[in-house]
């Protein structure tokens, strides 16, 4: 074990100092990095804002199983099917029908089915038939048309909740898919996320609605922020899709801010065409089901661009805007987990973390030389450059060190040294039966391996499970742990053995003290 | 150094002492519980750092009293003038509650404060946060054993089971008995007592299996005897390095790293105890000899 063909040294001091060349990439110039990859510091550690959020598309589904009453009626009515008892609920479409077969048959149809699509990514329908007892049945969506849905509105969302925090200006955010339901948001370096969660709590869906002045059919009876009763009718005028863009402003003469919008060409007809018809009565302007202002409509408004006034703050107009023009996410989102940390307790998270590496660190050293002499230094010099490898190995990942990461790594400087000292325990027992020093370490050395395989890939295992299963602050700690164990292996029995085996070599017999 | 100490004769001791622990842990658990963290039950957790010496607990308590928030923890966190508030949760939306206890501790507290950390788990992930965690304690499990299985006879499986089981148990014993908090970082910690615990009773293994072979006439006890007396300096030195680096997390690594660190000492500690005094006992048990391992070598081949 201790002889060392020419090409294993090569091999073994190449794959150290490349390994450990990435690890100095971390302290290069940040503007004009050589090779752009370093350890990324965790939230826990340079301050930031994490957020989970969840879509909940409840409220989605009950208003694609309403759009649906109308082509399913239609069917009906086409194909002569007599049905009765037609109840709208909250997912699902229910009625009593004669000719259950035939029905079956027109729901399923691949041909030209408006009704009910087919999807063929999944192959499956939209819709999914119930038969209850009697004649009753129930139209609902299928597993895939539910999932259609979710998935749909979860992209859409990603990409409404991407463009309101690009437009706040935070810098590097991560914004991530999370499972079937949500998204995980990363906001390094926040302070404080009130602001961005205000943003993305609103699913901002903007409607200009008429005011009606009687209680006649299909009227909302909402309140103004004023305490005024009005019955708003439930037909949409325009929507924010119809918008552009949206900009805050001051109202010229009472200096209030206001929000100015403008309308696409579509938006622009519509909204010309009601305001034509309509001089003298009044317009509500509601966002999430609450009225912002309800002015009266002075004469008609064709240049495809408008104000919105109410009681608002600059802040408030300014965000109304962003929310506006970053469009209506489709469902609203939950805050499902938040974690935020200030920028000084992540300093003073390194700050500790250093420091006790660095004391452990030294306690570790210290007592390897004063047990082992000169096989204690050898030790030494490979938990150093263990030490140097595995943040070489992270730069190389571009992995995230975390606090827990930080313990990982020390836990890793107490463990690591067991390698040589298992090598080494066995070295001196070999020394009490065996003559030639040279074999005692050479028989030490093939002895120790098994062992050290075995119980170093018992704590590998521990650290994948972790990896894969855990979240948050395991997997941080379970990266470090598991890397270090490999550069563990690689310097004690390649580094720390070469070094052993130049001095054994050089020694004269009898001379070795262990 | 030739170390001569008879083990083996306090085997029926040491298993007493261990198995009365064990159920004293297993009792705590059931009875007092465990004092889950908001990572496990959801829930609030604020850190502020007030600069004046008017703030204290009972002032904090007070100004959130008027917000009706239910069971409120307030410790003194590390330094003075840090504190730890823990809302536990409610039902229904969250969205709002943070901003509004901070706007009410920054109205009602004649001070400077700043928020160094703000938590929130809502219901849903923290249940699965604590699921995946007991997914990924039970998988590394099997994954160990199923490893030792391969290496080793059946009868180090279970030995190295039963001492597992008895280190994870009462180290979460301990935690229930001082009632210190567990969360996903203690997670990370006894995973690892469990793979530290796992190494250094495999390392015992390992020479008990050489010696078998080596010395055939030698029964059990004189063979466990023999193994941990040879391995015992490595066992004593890699816990003293190990114990070392945790002990200045412990000390150094600041508030948030020391119930993980304090949870791994524990588990070094009482890892390094059942290598010897638990795993060890259990292959004497089972009557483990040359003979049991050379019947296995005669069935595989034919």
């Amino acid at each position: 074990m201790l002889n060392f063909s020419k090409i294993n040294i090569f091999l073994i001091y190449i794959i150290f100092i490349l390994v450990s060349f990435f690890s100095l990439l971390n302290f290069q110039n940040e503007q004009e990095p050589l090779i752009d990859k370093k350890v990324n510091l965790g939230l826990d550690l340079q301050g930031g804002s994490y957020l989970l959020l969840e879509i909940n598309s409840d409220p989605l589904v009950k208003e694609k199983i309403q759009s649906k009453v109308i082509p399913l009626k239609k069917l009906l009515k086409d194909n002569n099917l007599n049905y009765s008892n037609f109840k709208i609920s909250e997912k699902s479409l229910n009625l009593s029908i004669d000719n259950i077969e035939k029905f079956k048959l027109l729901l399923f149809s691949t041909k030209d089915n408006f009704l009910n699509p087919y999807i063929d990514k999944y192959n499956s329908f939209e819709l999914d038939l119930k038969i209850l007892e009697n004649n009753d049945v129930q139209v609902l969506f299928s597993k895939y048309g539910l999932l259609t849905i979710n998935n749909s509105a979860l992209k859409q969302s990603i990409e409404i909740v991407r463009r309101r925090i690009d437009d706040v200006g935070t810098k590097e955010p991560t914004i991530l898919q999370r499972g079937e339901k949500r998204i995980l948001v990363e906001l390094p370096g926040l302070k404080d996320p009130e602001r961005i969660k205000n943003l993305l709590g609103k699913t901002a869906q903007l409607n200009f609605r008429l005011v009606k002045d009687n209680d006649e059919f299909g009227i909302d009876k909402l309140i103004t922020e004023n305490g005024e009763n009005l019955n708003i009718s439930k037909r949409i005028v325009m929507s924010g899709e119809n918008l552009i863009d949206a900009q805050p402003n001051f109202n010229n003469q009472s200096n209030q801010p206001t929000v100015s919008f403008t309308l696409d060409r579509l938006g622009a007809q519509k909204f010309g065409r009601t305001t034509t018809d309509n001089v003298g009565k009044r317009l509500a302007i509601i966002l999430d089901g609450k009225i912002i202002s309800a002015p009266s409509i002075n004469e008609p408004i064709i240049s495809g661009s408008g104000i919105i006034s109410g009681n608002f703050t600059f802040q408030e107009a300014t965000d109304l805007a962003l929310l506006l023009r970053s469009g209506a996410l489709p469902t609203p989102l939950d805050i499902v987990e938040e974690r935020t940390v200030g920028p000084d307790l992540g300093e003073d998270s390194i700050k500790s973390g250093v420091t006790s590496l660095i004391i452990g660190f030294i306690l570790v050293i210290f007592f390897m030389l004063f047990k082992y002499k000169i096989f204690g230094l050898v030790a030494n010099v490979a938990l150093i450059s263990n030490l140097v490898m595995l943040v070489g190995v992270l730069t190389i990942l571009e992995a995230t060190l975390t606090l827990p990461g930080i313990a990982g790594i020390i836990l890793t400087v107490g463990m690591a040294v067991d390698a040589n000292v298992l090598i080494f325990e066995r070295i001196k027992e070999e020394l009490k039966t065996e003559k030639s020093i040279v074999h005692a370490f050479d028989i030490g050395y093939s002895k120790a391996k098994i062992t050290v395989l075995d119980a170093n890939i018992t704590t590998l295992i521990a650290a994948i499970i972790l990896f894969a299963f855990g979240s948050g602050p395991v997997k941080g700690f379970a990266i470090t742990l598991g890397i270090g164990i490999i550069t563990t292996l690689f310097t004690a029995y390649f580094l720390a053995r070469h070094l052993t085996s130049i001095i054994v070599l050089n020694k004269k017999e009898g001379q070795v003290n262990l | 150094m030739q170390r001569n100490i008879d083990f083996s004769s306090k085997f029926k001791i040491a298993n007493i002492l261990s198995l009365s622990i064990f159920i004293v842990s297993v009792l705590f658990i059931l009875f007092k519980g465990l004092n889950y963290g908001i990572d496990f039950k959801g829930g609030t957790l604020i850190e502020l750092r007030a600069d004046s010496k008017n703030v204290n607990i009972s002032e904090i308590r007070s100004s959130l009293n008027s917000m009706n928030l239910g069971d409120v923890n307030i410790k003194e966190f590390g330094k003075k003038g840090d504190y730890l508030i823990k809302v536990e949760q409610k039902t229904g939306n969250n969205n709002e509650l943070i901003s509004q206890i901070k706007k009410t501790l920054i109205n009602n507290l004649n001070a400077e404060i700043s928020f160094r950390r703000v938590e929130n788990v809502g219901p849903k992930v923290s249940s699965e946060l604590l699921q995946s965690g007991i997914i990924a304690i039970s998988l590394s499990l099997a994954a160990m054993l199923f490893y030792i299985w391969i290496r080793f006879e059946w009868q180090f499986s279970v030995g190295s089971i039963v001492a597992l089981f008895h280190d994870v148990i009462i180290t979460i014993g301990i935690f229930s008995i001082l009632s210190l908090e567990i969360n996903l970082s203690i997670i990370a910690a006894v995973l690892t007592i469990v793979g530290y615990s796992m190494n250094d009773t495999v390392v015992i293994y390992d020479r008990i299996r050489e010696n078998l072979n080596k010395y055939t006439k030698l029964n059990i006890s004189e063979l466990s005897n023999l193994s941990i007396n040879e391995t015992l300096s490595r066992t004593i030195i890699t816990s003293l390095t190990t114990l070392l680096a945790l002990l200045s997390i412990f000390i150094m690594g600041g508030e948030i790293l020391r119930g993980f660190s304090f949870a791994m000492i524990l588990g070094v500690l009482i890892g390094t105890y059942s290598s010897i005094f638990v795993a060890t006992p259990v292959l004497k048990f089972f009557k483990v000899s040359y003979k049991t391992l050379e019947k296995k070598e005669e069935k595989i081949v034919p």
